[in-house]
């Protein structure tokens, strides 16, 4: 929708956009700019922080004392765990579902979306007691394996509606120029569904990277990613605001990333394809 | 197109997600809804009678239970109010021409991608500390007496720090939605002397009002399951303060270890959360059809 508009209003646009945008985003800003002071300097005023030296100190002093990679890995192989585990499930049903839909199809989908508005706090008695007689506690199998249920109906979802846009008429042209079912899939229909599943594998990396209701009520020490770890900051180490800072730093800092690769599918993923 | 064949390869393909599915939703649902009815805590060893509503009563008529309830609207309303109003606006913001659009707009979405407890933890300690946080030094700066945000106004501060979270949301979604509009209408009903107030009124908001429906409906599911940031500023305090229904049922269930009650109190959570689930799948359920 751009508009022709005067140089001094889009001046003004720009400074409005650019005060917002800065005050919304310096909350991250102040915690990398933290992270790189000590201790001391951490806490004097915003003027003395700015003044005060920098240092890597922080960094290293956290991964000493709290072995950080091994709740990094942790938050990795959850992560990427879960959701390839769940596009492993989910794109054949979303495959069938986009090319070989039924009466029941709209049905199942909107069954599958239904789950997923199960709020998490109403089973936490059952999962925590089959967790804790099945010695799975404090495991990273048992989370990979929630985060994989919880985000399933998204995986789903946000497949279905990628593989819907992929024309059929493709294949009845394939399958003139006497292409096997095989080749169909393999050289046709896989390389127009492979940014789908991309965009849909980064979106539930993020969500499950972030989720913090399974991972703080079913880990401790041994399998708790970053999420359940920087909790641990909550008191009394929460005022060691270097610390704290970088290890917030580095938690957020691979996500933020994908996330902004993933601004587009985002939208589709969590609106479950309303909005596009 | 679809074959016989190809009919019973799609159903065996739909099928484990379906098998998985129902396995999921329907063994813990059950399990919460038997607990519920039964007289059993983790830390008193026993048979576990049956005793019907018995926890449920006791849930409800607990204080805390109104008090929870009461938290949970202002904490879903206060978040929803704030990230739609603010959302629209910057919607229109970050759809007029500027330069550095893209840069703003990463900026603006950034805490979307913030885990919930690190956002939590840097609220409270960073900028509501009154001692060393940012706020408290403003206030000193300016010779005020700095503000305890958590224990003088805690469910205001975590409506901020959840408010915060959303907000890229709905600017996305609402942002988005905008950027489909057709400009030519704009143009016809500034042609026709409509003043930007009126072409808000008229022309945009309509046509935003099913993108601020569903994120509205969306929110709500996630908002009223908000616990990480209650559990990591005040655990729910000072007092029950800050004690939304999710929280409450935690402390019956992980910290009291009473399975009865915390289940009974899970069976109304998952009743609450799918009145507004109906709404929300009616919305996505129509959208299918087209």
């Amino acid at each position: 929708m751009a508009r022709a508009v005067t140089p001094r209003r889009k001046m003004l646009n720009t400074a409005v956009a650019w005060i917002i945008g800065l005050l919304i985003f310096f909350p991250i800003l102040w915690i990398v700019i933290l992270s790189f002071k000590t201790e001391g300097d951490a806490i004097r005023t915003p003027l003395g922080v700015l003044t005060s030296g920098w240092t890597f100190d922080s960094y290293s002093v956290v991964q000493e004392r709290s072995d950080y990679f091994h709740h990094f890995w942790n938050s990795v192989i959850l992560s990427v765990g879960s959701t390839v585990l769940g596009l492993v499930i989910a794109v054949p049903s979303a495959w069938a579902m986009a090319f070989v839909p039924g009466k029941q199809t709209k049905n199942v989908l909107m069954w599958m979306l239904s789950t997923k508005m199960l709020p998490p706090v109403g089973v936490l008695m059952p999962i925590y007691l089959i967790c804790q007689s099945l010695g799975l506690l404090d495991t990273r199998i048992a989370l990979t394996l929630i985060l994989m249920m919880i985000n399933l109906p998204i995986i789903i979802w946000m497949l279905y509606t990628y593989f819907r846009e992929i024309p059929g008429d493709i294949l009845e042209a394939a399958r003139m120029d006497g292409a096997a079912l095989k080749e169909e899939v393999l050289f046709v229909l896989l390389p127009m569904a492979v940014p789908g599943i991309a965009s849909t594998l980064l979106l539930n990396i993020i969500l499950a990277w972030n989720e913090a209701f399974w991972t703080l009520n079913l880990t401790a020490a041994n399998s708790a990613p970053l999420t359940a770890f920087i909790a641990s900051y909550s008191s009394p180490e929460g005022l060691f605001y270097a610390k704290l800072s970088a290890a917030s730093t580095m938690a957020i800092a691979p996500i933020l990333i994908m996330g902004w690769f993933s601004q587009k599918q985002l939208v589709r993923g969590l609106t479950f394809g309303a909005v596009k | 197109m679809a074959t016989k064949a190809s009919r019973a390869a799609a159903r065996a393909m739909i099928s484990p997600s379906v098998i998985l599915l129902l396995g999921w939703m329907l063994i813990p649902l059950l399990m919460t809804i038997y607990f519920s009815t039964l007289r059993y805590n983790l830390l008193m060893p026993g048979n576990n009678p049956f005793v019907g509503w018995e926890n449920y009563t006791y849930f409800v008529t607990d204080p805390a239970f109104a008090t929870a309830i009461w938290n949970t609207l202002l904490l879903v309303g206060g978040v929803l109010l704030i990230t739609v109003v603010g959302g629209i606006l910057l919607a229109l913001l970050l759809d007029m021409p500027m330069w550095g659009q893209g840069v703003v707009r990463i900026m603006v979405i950034a805490p979307f991608f913030v885990m919930p407890t690190v956002s939590a933890l840097v609220w409270k300690n960073m900028f509501f500390n009154p001692v060393n946080g940012l706020f408290g030094h403003i206030a000193k700066a300016l010779g005020l007496t700095p503000f305890d945000f958590l224990s003088q106004a805690p469910l205001a501060s975590i409506i901020g720090i959840v408010s915060w979270q959303w907000l890229p949301f709905a600017t996305l979604i609402l942002l988005t939605a905008l950027q489909s509009l057709d400009s030519e209408q704009l143009e016809a009903a500034e042609m026709d002397g409509a003043d930007p107030v009126n072409r808000f009124v008229f022309i945009m908001l309509p046509h935003l009002a099913r993108a601020i429906t569903v994120v509205i409906l969306i929110q709500t599911i996630f908002l009223l399951s908000i616990f990480a940031e209650i559990f990591v500023t005040t655990s729910g305090g000072p007092g029950d303060a800050s004690t939304n229904l999710t929280y409450l049922i935690y402390q019956e269930s992980l910290l009291s270890f009473d399975v009865g009650t915390g289940s009974a109190g899970g069976v109304i959570a998952i009743i609450l959360a799918n009145i507004v689930a109906i709404f929300l799948m009616r919305m996505i359920g129509k959208n299918l059809d087209a």
